[in-house]
């Protein structure tokens, strides 16, 4: 579904990821763990196609329309006139378009997505009035209405108390169970091990990719924590181009 | 009561019933209130309160080239500061599009460097009273050209409002999901980058390009103290906007002062009331602390 090639993103040079190379396949759930500023979420945004890349080179099999990107919710304007049905309206953008009419079933999904995040009853809540646990619940029913079928998820449970982030994991696995690519940023190595198939840790570059239980390991673990977090403004300029690429194999 | 209605039909029908240019001026002022201040209200919600302020001072070069070639033609003037706005709101974009700068920036610089060309136009080919005349206007003096001009900005730029709304709407709030589902999220932004500038210069005759800014933000800002909708926000504006033109000019008829300051004046003091007694003001949170069991 998609496949990293070698890739390296950069701010101000700085490489956030650093020659990642490896493949989501289809129908996996891949959650991506590693220490803060491994370039988790920088690497959910080039393949969203927010950050160019700064070597190296990614393909999705799957039109843009196809992939839905939540992220970190702090990102989210929450001062901002909106209610929650009609935020969740919004999943419906790339059918709808800036222009296109809303039919009937689309407000019916609508309102199927808000109960399936047991949040009915809200419609006309402004979000600013809604706590983050709510809101997070309004961004996964955009979600469940956007129907995607790569679904990347930045931190989805940061600030969300346990019975709320267990009911949207759900979601998450049922979409895994419906056959869709789910790519999630965690943090929570429990909530990892017990739940997801696949793990990409990273620390800027590939520590391990594979089934968890391969992967998060202790050895694993110490490894992508000795990172070092500060940037080397003496650092040499990355050579490894000029060399065969090393290749973890998809 | 008899002299209520004296009252009502002397000094606040009187004026427009006896004299054209009041008429022309009002129907000027409604119209502009009509079309800019829903844009205020997007501008406020997208932080961009003095973008406005900024563009208003970017179309000065583009109307003192227009008075250049062609006098005190409203045409070339227009035509001339539309250009300008837009050029110097592509060029901000771009800037910011290609370069780590943020759109605020970008603009900061390329506008300072277009009024101070605009200044350096008008000072060197015109005299002081044609610059205060661009920039403060006359909604008194506003003719049949003018009028038209007005109306058919004001016209086309409600329409185009109603046509982007979605997509703006979208941009402003969640511009990352816009960008993540297509690469051209930056048209949105233009598209009513050039409805401001278009309003503005479309004001600049009846209350000069500073002036309409205010009729475009003031009210913009009080209605967000009223409503937690957009859609009420936007009317609440528009309303506030007209009272405002309508009462100011009547003021300024009745006080012989300039039409422009006064009409930002009665807006001003929408503003105040709307800080004291609006749900989001000052007064609901003097009133004895109440709520509901659930």
């Amino acid at each position: 579904m998609v496949t990293l090639d070698n890739l390296t993103v950069s701010y101000r040079q700085h490489p956030a990821v650093h020659h990642l190379s490896g493949h989501f396949a289809p129908g996996s759930l891949t959650a991506v763990v590693g220490p803060n500023g491994a370039g988790k979420s920088t690497l959910l945004k080039s393949i969203v196609g927010l950050l160019p890349s700064a070597g190296g080179s990614l393909s999705v099999a799957c039109p843009r329309a196809r992939i839905a990107y939540l992220p970190q919710l702090n990102e989210i304007d929450r001062g901002f006139p909106i209610n929650v049905v009609d935020c969740v309206l919004l999943g419906h953008w790339h059918v709808a378009r800036a222009w296109g009419s809303i039919t009937v079933p689309m407000l019916e999904r609508v309102a199927s997505a808000l109960q399936a995040v047991d949040l009915d009853g809200f419609e006309r809540r402004p979000i600013g009035s809604l706590s983050s646990g709510q809101l997070q619940r309004v961004m996964f029913a955009r979600l469940l209405v956007q129907d995607a079928d790569l679904i990347l998820l930045d931190e989805p449970f940061g600030s969300i108390d346990a019975r709320t982030s267990a009911a949207l994991l759900r979601l998450v696995l049922q979409w895994h169970d419906g056959g869709r690519t789910v790519i999630v940023v965690l943090h929570d190595d429990a909530q990892v091990r017990a739940c997801f198939p696949e793990t990409l840790l990273m620390a800027r570059e590939l520590v391990g990719w594979g089934p968890t239980g391969s992967v998060l390991t202790d050895d694993g673990i110490r490894r992508a924590r000795a990172m070092a977090e500060a940037w080397d403004d003496s650092a040499d300029t990355c050579r490894i181009d000029d060399r065969p690429a090393a290749r973890v194999p998809a | 009561m008899i002299d209520a209605a004296a009252f009502v039909s002397d000094a606040v029908v009187g004026p427009f019933a006896e004299f054209a240019f009041m008429r022309r001026a009002l129907v000027a002022t409604l119209a502009l209130a009509l079309s800019a201040a829903p844009l205020g209200v997007f501008l406020t919600l997208r932080r961009m309160s003095l973008l406005g302020d900024a563009l208003s001072h970017a179309v000065l070069p583009g109307v003192a080239i227009g008075f250049m070639l062609s006098g005190l033609s409203l045409t070339a003037m227009a035509m001339g500061g539309m250009l300008a706005g837009m050029a110097v709101a592509a060029l901000a974009g771009l800037v910011s599009r290609f370069t780590v700068l943020q759109e605020d920036a970008s603009l900061a610089a390329v506008y300072l460097l277009a009024l101070a060309l605009g200044v350096t136009l008008i000072s060197s080919h015109g005299t002081q009273l044609d610059l205060l005349h661009i920039l403060f206007g006359s909604a008194l003096g506003v003719d049949d050209q003018g009028l038209l001009l007005v109306a058919g900005v004001a016209s086309l730029s409600l329409v185009t409002l109603a046509v982007l709304y979605r997509g703006l709407v979208l941009e402003s709030f969640d511009p990352v999901f816009l960008a993540a589902s297509r690469q051209r999220a930056w048209i949105w932004q233009q598209a009513f980058l050039v409805l401001v500038v278009v309003n503005l210069v479309a004001g600049f005759q009846t209350l000069g390009t500073l002036m309409a800014v205010g009729l475009m933000m003031i009210p913009a800002v009080s209605a967000r103290l009223w409503h937690d909708t957009l859609p009420a926000q936007l009317l609440n504006a528009s309303a506030q906007a007209m009272l405002a033109g309508a009462s100011g000019l009547l003021l300024s008829y009745h006080l012989d002062s300039p039409s422009g300051p006064t009409i930002i004046g009665c807006a001003g003091v929408l503003y105040g009331l709307s800080l004291l007694v609006a749900p989001g003001g000052w007064l609901p949170r003097l009133l004895p602390p109440r709520h509901r069991v659930a």
